[in-house]
């Protein structure tokens, strides 16, 4: 199989690579977006520490 | 075994084990993933009906599947949080929301880019499709739901109830394409018998399922980490954190 077919999926690369394209870019964001809230919440408990403990 | 998950669920203990874990799962998650694109775009032959169409069942098939156990996964815990009052159970099924909707519109649009070539069209509203598209409609209604509440003790115990009643649906979308006439095929791997798919297509498949799990573990445990310390901020044990 050349590189060219194996892009061409047999004719179907148009439904094909959209389908894996999409599907890693909504995970992607999904993983992104954790990864930008633990260091959002990291940071901003280390701007404000708790003043004085409740337990 | 009850003394195990008493000390899981306590804040202190899920961030520190959860931490060592994460790395992990996420190069697992990775590894997985990168074979399971090789088995399913290269090793794996082109489909005698349907040419190299049929690849996208890798990506389409594991994410329904991901859907599914992800919603009743929530619903679960959400059982668990509604009778024993655990904390941690919410935080876990609040950092699964998003993720879920995200395997359910990847099913319904990758399952469109399928339709469009193999049935002709990019969706119908048989029973298959608008099932899963209700399914949507939850995940997204418990999303808006539990962050129009203030208060997170409401908001789980509102968020949790609308969880329960959905899980009828879960049934629904797995028998649909038996109970009633569709474009959609018949189940293919869950099976009683022996599975209809070829071994070297149903290696990548499992391959990927495999991925898309460990993947969720990572997203949902992050999340999960996230979640924790922003609750309990205030605590004495996240003073001693170094962070």
């Amino acid at each position: 199989m050349t590189l060219e077919q194996f892009f061409d999926m047999g004719g179907y690369a148009r439904y094909v690579w959209p389908s894996y394209g999409l599907a890693l870019l909504v995970l992607g964001w999904n993983l992104f977006a954790a990864l930008q809230k633990i260091s959002q919440v990291k940071a901003q408990t280390r701007r404000h520490p708790a003043r004085g403990s409740q337990r | 075994m009850w003394r195990f998950f008493h000390k899981l669920a306590s804040p202190p203990y899920f961030y520190s084990l959860s931490g060592k874990f994460i790395p992990w799962l996420g190069a697992l998650a990775a590894l997985a993933l990168l074979a399971g694109l090789y088995l399913g775009l290269v090793v794996a032959p082109p489909d005698y009906q349907q040419g190299q169409s049929y690849r996208i069942m890798f990506v389409h098939v594991p994410a329904a599947w991901m859907s599914l156990a992800l919603y009743t996964f929530m619903a679960a815990v959400s059982a668990i949080h509604l009778i024993w009052n655990i904390k941690l159970a919410d935080v876990m099924v609040r950092s699964s929301a998003a993720l879920g909707a995200s395997f359910t519109f990847i099913a319904l649009a990758t399952g469109s880019l399928w339709g469009k070539p193999m049935w002709g069209t990019w969706w119908v509203w048989d029973a298959r499709l608008t099932s899963e598209l209700i399914l949507l409609f939850l995940y997204l209604g418990y999303i808006a739901l539990v962050s129009s509440i203030e208060d997170r003790r409401v908001a789980a115990r509102a968020g949790g109830l609308l969880l329960l009643v959905g899980v009828v649906n879960i049934p629904i979308i797995h028998y649909s394409v038996e109970w009633w006439n569709t474009l959609h095929q018949g189940p293919t791997v869950t099976r009683f018998d022996k599975p209809a798919i070829h071994l070297s297509m149903l290696t990548p498949l499992l391959v990927m399922m495999v991925a898309f799990k460990l993947f969720a573990a990572t997203v949902i445990l992050i999340n999960a980490r996230a979640e924790v310390l922003e609750r309990e901020r205030r605590s004495a044990w996240v003073k001693e954190l170094e962070l």
